[in-house]
């Protein structure tokens, strides 16, 4: 557990040093700022807007975060030849994944938790409510949705040789599935043979990440998601994690690491 | 052996030195048992080509065993094995007794890669707490060796600093500093001088001298004859995978009337163009 965490500390470490973070922060601060500055139409109801666009940014940003920070972890590590003296210690592959994994969910968790605090003041400034259920509930959902999309990007990683590739695969996925995920069993009763069953497959085995999203919560106040669905989603998105994690240990415990 | 025993100077070490038998210093740290590594070819149709081709090799407790060869030969590959890097075609690599597919046995090994890159974005110290770290090692005494290690690659000043501002020659300390911070009892080093200025090359030396005089065992490759002939007891030379010659230093010299860079350019079969 020890080497889990420490290269766990060592991710969530990159990602305070690094600018990217701050860059998606600054600008997403900016941009709302900006337009919570300005009165559209003399529109009372503005702030939901206002906060529905805020909370735009911040699925984008945080999808960012999460995507480019893990698909660059294994290719950096070997292209920077770091994983050399890792891999010399008593560390083993599966190991590496795992604190890969731990520190970039944890790193996409602090960043979330940023963004949240922000949302939470802006709104709270303008509407003077703090629903902090309806936050903490937006947060954790969005928070383990990120976890599967870090598991799918750290699988990517091994398989992809560029970073590049794997950043653009994952995200055409990810927004795929948060688009389109919701609708496939529809558009499967539509279809004649053998594309019913071929869509209704695919259906059953993506990940359906659009359940985790939950911004309507927070924009228009909806009552809270029983807790007993958020375990669910979260048991859920357990087992997608750990599918994604074995299938990334699998096929990196068989990769030469001198390539 | 004695003298070998006497030149042990910390309390630590000596103890563990002098408790050493005549036989365990002779326990064999290293070995390779027909060890063969085969690679697909980059050329399509090429077929495999052969890295290391059954090697034999053993290196004992206390040693510092000389890994020498052309580009190419084999040496790098070898260490890759011996560090779970690569699996092996065939054959099989130990380290203290146990094989190299189990990553228990790098429990006591400390590597020096070639070049040495290191995250960046950490200073020294964070570099080898997170190390110590991955060892599992007490805060208290993760700190103590931190501090011992630094002073000994005298790096004690840039701590701080972030990796990224370093020279070749720091950054070459830092990997060795990180090499040893689990008080390794075999080193092993891949081309540690490479790229060194003169300074950093003899600093490097030195601190795999004091190693030798602490007992440790050191396995390394170098280009530099003179500085392995200087520093080690026995070396081997492979040329195109296979085991050319192996013995003590000072028996080859005998043997062959001349110094080790004409040892090893005549059994590589080189010609100088007259």
């Amino acid at each position: 557990m020890n080497t889990i965490v420490a290269i766990c500390g060592i991710v969530i470490k990159e990602l305070y040093r690094r600018k990217d973070f701050y860059v998606l922060f600054v600008l997403t601060a900016i941009i709302t700022l900006a337009l919570g500055s300005v009165s559209f139409f003399n529109d009372p109801k503005i702030a939901r807007y206002l906060k529905e666009i805020v909370m735009l940014l911040i699925w984008v940003a945080a999808l960012v975060i999460a995507v480019t920070m893990t698909a660059r972890q294994i290719p950096a590590e070997r292209e920077n030849r770091t994983i050399f003296p890792l891999l010399a210690k008593p560390v083993t592959r599966g190991q590496v994944i795992a604190g890969k994994f731990l520190g970039c969910w944890l790193a996409c968790g602090l960043a979330l938790a940023v963004f949240y605090l922000f949302f939470g003041v802006v709104s709270g400034a303008r509407e003077h409510a703090w629903p902090v259920l309806n936050y903490f509930q937006g947060f954790w959902l969005q928070w383990v949705m990120l976890g599967i999309v870090v598991g799918l990007v750290l699988l990517g990683s091994v398989v992809f040789t560029a970073p590049s590739s794997n950043t653009t695969i994952t995200l055409v996925i990810v927004v795929g599935i948060l688009l389109l995920g919701g609708h496939l069993n529809r558009l499967a009763l539509q279809q004649a043979e053998p594309f019913r069953t071929f869509i209704y497959t695919i259906y059953f085995l993506i990940p359906h990440l659009e359940w985790y999203d939950v911004r309507d919560l927070m924009v228009y106040d909806h009552p809270l998601v029983p807790w007993v669905d958020c375990v669910l989603a979260t048991l859920y998105a357990a087992v997608y994690i750990s599918l994604l994690l074995v299938g990334t240990w699998a096929v990196f415990r068989r990769k030469a690491v001198n390539v | 052996m004695q003298e070998k025993l006497s030149l042990c100077c910390s309390g630590n070490i000596l103890r563990k030195t002098a408790g050493l038998s005549l036989t365990a210093m002779e326990e064999t740290i290293l070995e390779t048992k027909n060890l063969r590594v085969e690679y697909k070819a980059q050329k399509k149709g090429s077929g495999k080509r052969v890295a290391v081709k059954d090697l034999n090799l053993s290196v004992r407790a206390g040693e510092v065993f000389g890994f020498l060869g052309p580009n190419g030969a084999g040496k790098t590959t070898t260490m890759n094995v011996l560090l779970g890097f690569v699996n092996p075609t065939s054959g099989a690599a130990f380290l203290f007794g146990v094989n190299v597919r189990e990553p228990i046995a790098r429990r006591r090994i400390g590597y020096l890669p070639e070049l040495t890159y290191y995250y960046k974005f950490l200073t020294a110290e964070e570099l080898l707490r997170f190390y110590a770290r991955v060892f599992g090692m007490p805060s208290a005494e993760a700190e103590r060796r931190i501090d011992h290690l630094l002073k000994l690659v005298e790096l004690e000043s840039a701590r701080k600093r972030p990796i990224k501002t370093y020279s070749k020659g720091m950054q070459q300390r830092v990997g060795l500093a990180q090499a040893l911070i689990n008080n390794p009892d075999l080193l092993i080093l891949d081309e540690p001088t490479s790229g060194l200025d003169p300074i950093g090359r003899m600093k490097v030396r030195e601190i795999i001298q004091r190693l030798k005089s602490e007992g440790k065992t050191v396995f390394f490759s170098s280009h530099e004859l003179g500085e392995v002939e200087t520093i080690c007891d026995r070396v081997a030379i492979v040329h195109q995978g296979e085991l050319k010659v192996e013995g003590k230093v000072a028996e080859l010299i005998e043997k062959h009337q001349t110094n080790l860079e004409q040892i090893f350019l005549k059994i590589i079969g080189y010609q100088a163009s007259s």
